[in-house]
């Protein structure tokens, strides 16, 4: 019974259960109800439309970007400048949409131009982790993580700098674009449903191309064994590259978002951590993109549900991302576990 | 110090490495140990080195007393050091850091008193090494006299050397022989691992071989060369019918190809092998035929010369432009270079063909596996991850994984650790390949294999090459001579 899919079910079962119990005892230690925090945690994020339009708001970000990842994950690259190319693809869109300001064209075209150009930005800012990795033989990771830092002082440059409001620059943004720069909202909520459709063709799509193309399988057979893929006759370098090129512009579509629908201007922490939160909901799902929805929305939730608890609680909305942490943890354990299980059985 | 080995065993699963190996070498003496690959010399060295242990029932006695060597540092503690064929050092550190490595001094080691203690030490032996200079700019020779002085230092008394003449100049091997000497005389003990017949006749006092995990044989000085033959490769048997083909279009032309790397400068070889033949390459391992076979594939660049494909020439080009004019190549670790663990045999038999379209058509790919695992004889589903397969099996995958059709197999031991049905499975299906017309490369370190498959074979030592010689003129007696590094001068005309 501990074998095959149900055995990784039940596995996965108890390390939630684990998750939740290490975080109630954290409750319990600093005197607050579990049963409160969580039941406050749900309703913040379901208890009416409006709040679950807000965790959808988190949900399109999160869901782009975990797609991008199952792409570098697939290939065996640990891209962790995911981050930065989410801030560089919220760039590019803000570029874009100040360059059209004065221009007669449809604010439609506009808005599609300004998405496009973010996914071309993200996918270059990729593009330099993955020529440092191929050509100058820097880890991926060191070279991402290197990248986000630059893409953050980009930010705070830009707004303090070239683009600063007129009078005093502030830490609240550049200028708000005007209101037809917008991707259209539903009626008095904050999400757009061009958004969410974004999200989901970007996860669809990512989930073709690994399950069922040639480019996907060789993605795989790069990431699983590089050298033998090599012999196989794939030119591997080369998919490296597509695969950050590829999360680059999902990525830089995640920024694009958040700066088209969200923000309506640059912020200095445009990506709301949700580079690296998708890279938590990658792991989880163990890299397969059929769960990458229902994670992703669990962890939109997570966020968005915490956000009342200091009001109602006096604890710190930082609880969702121990949560989080927590289960990520507990889930790598639960399968190394498995294994160890599945290799004596 | 004395060392006495009583009835060692080792079990690797289903493998017995070491066979209940009795072997005693009195303090002062240099002991050889001869063996071909895999006769369980490393495993033996590696148990009294204390990196793996021995079975239940193994003793190792020191100096009349039992003791239990339960990981390097213990061995060392012992006063048991080993001195690996690619020296264990850290090339980005300065030489007297990695001398200080393995040390227990403390947390804040006496710099002062060390320099002084390795400068004593490398002035005792000759060895001129800066104890301020960086390890990677050693030569191998020089990294293991550092290995040396620093096993000594932490009190080593018995000293084991694996392969230590491979990829050192002249000049360092004689220093080395002399240090041993004296170590000798000074009552170490020392154990000289080598597949190197001369080295182990010149420098040692007595030497034991190693065959198939047992101890087959000890002798001492004067040693008769054909005996440590005999014992290190078993008995001549009589070999089946070999069936010669007839050669066709020459196929592969090499013309004074000359290979380096790190250990080894291979010079001048030319060769052209026509269509159908196959070419065995023998020695033992690292002497040269791996990066022969890999510039055969274009995945080493040759340093000179030029390599011609049926006509065409490919020097300097990359595998993919070997392989889409006809080449594969076969590597001998299945699971880390031929296949890809985690994806099953349809992905892989997909992966190897030319895509048609964006998307995959899995019921034709699925079809197109049931077809080669039956043609193939695989024992596995189409849904079997290949790391599921038994090794027989996984080669079998390798084989059907080749393209068609084909100009030239590249093949590392094609069926090491293989049962001796898969292994005439196996060549039957490279010899349907040869009547196709392609030519057939492979290294085998099983004698017999070579001799009975192959048309002409090359022997490796050191980086020499021998001229071809027909597999049908010679015998096993007679290349083991060769790999042992014996009766090359009679050749007079090797490439290097």
């Amino acid at each position: 019974m501990l074998k095959g899919r149900f055995g990784g079910f039940f596995f996965q079962l108890i390390a939630l259960l684990l998750a939740f119990g290490v975080v109630s005892l954290i409750l319990i230690s600093v005197d607050a109800s579990p049963a409160d925090a969580y039941k406050n945690m749900f309703t913040g994020s379901f208890g009416s439309l409006r709040k679950f339009a807000e965790v959808l708001v988190a949900f399109v970000p999160l869901l782009l970007v975990t797609a991008g990842l199952l792409v570098t994950f697939s290939s065996g690259l640990w891209n962790i400048g995911v981050e930065g190319q989410v801030v560089l693809g919220a760039i590019t869109t803000t570029w874009v949409f100040r360059y059209f300001l004065e221009s007669d064209l449809p604010p439609a075209l506009i808005i599609i131009l300004a998405i496009l150009g973010g996914m071309v930005g993200g996918a270059i800012w990729a593009s330099f982790t993955g020529l440092l990795k191929v050509f100058g033989g820097v880890n991926e990771i060191f070279g991402g993580l290197g990248l986000n830092f630059v893409s953050t002082a980009l930010t705070i440059y830009l707004i303090f700098g070239p683009w600063k409001r007129p009078g005093v620059a502030s830490m609240s943004g550049t200028v708000p674009f005007p209101d037809e720069f917008s991707l259209p909202l539903l009626a008095d909520l904050r999400i757009s449903p061009w958004a969410l459709g974004i999200a989901l063709a970007g996860i669809v799509l990512v989930y073709f191309i690994l399950q069922g193309t040639y480019f996907g399988l060789r993605l795989k057979a790069v990431g699983k064994n590089f050298r033998a893929a090599y012999l196989l006759g794939i030119p591997t370098w080369q998919y490296s590259m597509y695969s950050f090129l590829i999360c680059g512009a999902l990525a830089g579509a995640a920024g694009a978002v958040q700066v088209a629908a969200v923000y309506h201007r640059l912020i200095p922490s445009i990506s709301s951590g949700y580079g690296y939160l998708g890279l938590m909901v990658a792991m989880l799902i163990n890299y397969q993109a059929i769960w990458a929805v229902p994670v992703a929305l669990f962890f939109a939730a997570l966020n968005i549900g915490s956000i009342q608890l200091p009001i109602l609680m006096k604890l710190d909305s930082s609880l969702s991302g121990v949560l989080q942490g927590i289960l990520v943890l507990f889930v790598l354990l639960a399968e190394g576990v498995r294994q160890r299980f599945a290799k004596k059985a | 110090m004395n060392v006495e080995l009583k009835n060692i065993h080792k079990h690797f699963g289903k493998v017995h490495a070491n066979k209940g190996i009795n072997l005693n070498i009195p303090s002062g003496t240099i002991q050889g140990i001869l063996g071909e690959n895999g006769a369980g010399k490393s495993t033996l060295m590696k148990i009294l080195s204390g990196f793996i242990q021995a079975d239940l029932g193994s003793e190792i006695i020191l100096d009349g007393k039992p003791v239990i060597i339960d990981s390097p540092a213990d061995a060392i503690h012992h006063g048991v050091g080993m001195l690996h064929q690619d020296p264990l050092d850290f090339p980005p550190m300065r030489i007297l850091d990695n001398f200080l490595l393995g040390h227990s001094g403390g947390l804040f080691p006496n710099r002062t008193t060390v320099a002084r203690d390795f400068k004593l030490l490398a002035e005792q032996f000759d060895f001129s090494l800066d104890p301020d200079s960086y390890v990677d700019a050693l030569t191998v020779g020089e990294r293991q006299q550092l290995e040396i002085i620093r096993l000594l230092w932490l009190g080593a008394r018995i000293l084991i050397l694996d392969e230590p003449t491979t990829g050192i100049s002249a000049s360092q091997k004689s220093k080395l022989f002399a240090t041993l000497t004296k170590l000798a005389g000074q009552g170490m003990t020392i154990i000289f691992v080598s597949h190197k017949l001369e080295d182990v006749e010149h420098l040692c006092n007595q030497v034991a071989v190693l065959r198939a995990g047992e101890l087959v044989g000890e002798t001492k000085p004067p040693y008769i060369t054909s005996k440590l033959v005999e014992m290190m490769f078993g008995k001549v048997i009589t070999l089946g019918e070999r069936q010669a083909t007839q050669a066709g279009e020459v196929v592969l032309s090499l013309k004074n190809i000359s290979l380096e790397d790190v250990r080894l400068k291979i010079k001048n070889v030319g060769l052209e092998i026509r269509a159908g033949e196959v070419i065995g390459l023998a020695g033992m391992e690292g002497s040269g035929q791996g990066m022969f076979i890999r510039a055969c594939a274009g995945l080493t660049r040759p340093v000179g010369g030029r390599i011609r494909l049926n006509g065409r020439d490919l020097t300097g080009k990359s595998y993919h432009t070997f392989k889409r004019a006809g080449v594969n190549f076969l590597p001998a670790a299945r699971l880390e270079e031929g296949l890809v663990p985690g994806l099953n045999l349809t992905d892989h038999f997909i992966l190897a063909e030319e895509p048609k379209g964006v998307f995959i058509d899995r019921a034709a790919g699925q079809k197109l596996a049931e077809e080669r695992i039956q043609s193939f004889n695989i024992r596995g589903t189409p849904l079997s991850t290949v790391e599921s397969l038994s090794g027989g099996n996984q080669q079998r995958a390798e084989l059907a994984l080749l393209q068609s059709p084909l100009s030239l197999v590249l093949l590392e031991h094609p069926t090491r650790g293989l049962d001796i049905e898969s292994v005439i499975y196996i060549w039957s299906k490279l010899k349907e390949r040869c009547r196709q017309g392609a030519s057939i490369i492979f290294i085998s370190s099983d004698l017999e294999e070579i001799l009975q498959y192959s048309d002409r074979l090359l022997v490796f030592f050191s980086g020499k090459v021998s001229q071809p010689i027909d597999a049908g003129a010679t015998s096993v007696e007679e290349l083991g001579q060769l790999i042992g590094g014996k009766g090359w001068a009679d050749m007079g005309d090797e490439h290097a």
